[in-house]
């Protein structure tokens, strides 16, 4: 399956071993793991992620669509979790395979800097300073624009 | 149709759904916001920053001027922020 939207908690490594075990004589893997932050400057206790699940997984699969024409990739997955998530939870893997490291590591980054803007994810952040949702970010768009 | 809100917009307006009949002179997404905002000072506030507000037909995402002729489901929701 290489979409997956979900409330439940994944294990990233369990996910990282299924997907090299099908990857074949394929010669290059990239697995990216993003995790809910908490810094000093910015303590979060919990992170909650809304979805509007039907539209993720048309976004998501038309963005692996799209990476699979771009960098030549034998396969790719996005796992995204929603729901409420405490510090350190895993929110989202995404996997790449190809024959060299550069198309997979590119593609790896590719799917991450479009499902940032694209995909139907809010996260609302809990800390000391109350419940935020967090706004959109420049830097995200900026990252999104260097793939036109 | 049924209407459906995400993150703050659902807040703001106090539902996450409603279903409506908007007239026949409601032609595109951008006519249902106004529709929508010329029946509700709450939604008219919530959506007065247009480019703030993304859509989506039938788990579709489409910009504003994207006709609603025979469509079930129209979602508004802000940028989104996933990842």
């Amino acid at each position: 399956m290489a979409v997956r939207v979900t409330m439940e908690r994944f294990d990233p490594g369990a996910e990282t071993n299924a997907f090299l075990a099908a990857a074949g004589g394929a010669g290059a893997a990239v697995t990216f793991t993003g995790l809910v932050r908490s810094t000093p400057d910015l303590p979060v206790t919990t992170l909650t992620l809304e979805c509007y699940p039907e539209l993720a997984i048309n976004q998501l699969d038309a963005l692996i669509d799209d990476a699979n024409a771009r960098f030549d990739l034998l396969a790719a997955t996005i796992l995204h979790r929603y729901g409420v998530l405490q510090v350190g939870e895993p929110i989202v893997q995404v996997m790449t395979l190809s024959a060299h490291r550069g198309a997979a590591f590119q593609g790896a980054e590719f799917l991450m800097d479009y499902l940032k803007t694209d995909a139907p994810f809010w996260k609302q952040e809990t800390g000391p300073q109350g419940t935020n949702w967090v706004e959109a970010h420049d830097a995200d768009d900026a990252a999104r624009a260097r793939w036109k | 149709m049924t209407i459906l809100y995400f993150a703050w917009l659902r807040e703001r307006l106090n539902r996450g759904s409603e279903e409506v009949n908007p007239p026949d002179s409601v032609v595109t997404i951008a006519d249902l916001i106004d529709w929508l905002a010329a029946r509700d000072a709450a939604f008219a506030h919530a959506v007065a920053k247009r480019s703030l507000i993304r859509s989506a037909r039938d788990a579709r995402l489409v910009p504003h001027d994207t006709p609603i002729n025979g469509a079930s489901v129209i979602a508004f929701f802000p940028p989104m922020t996933g990842g």
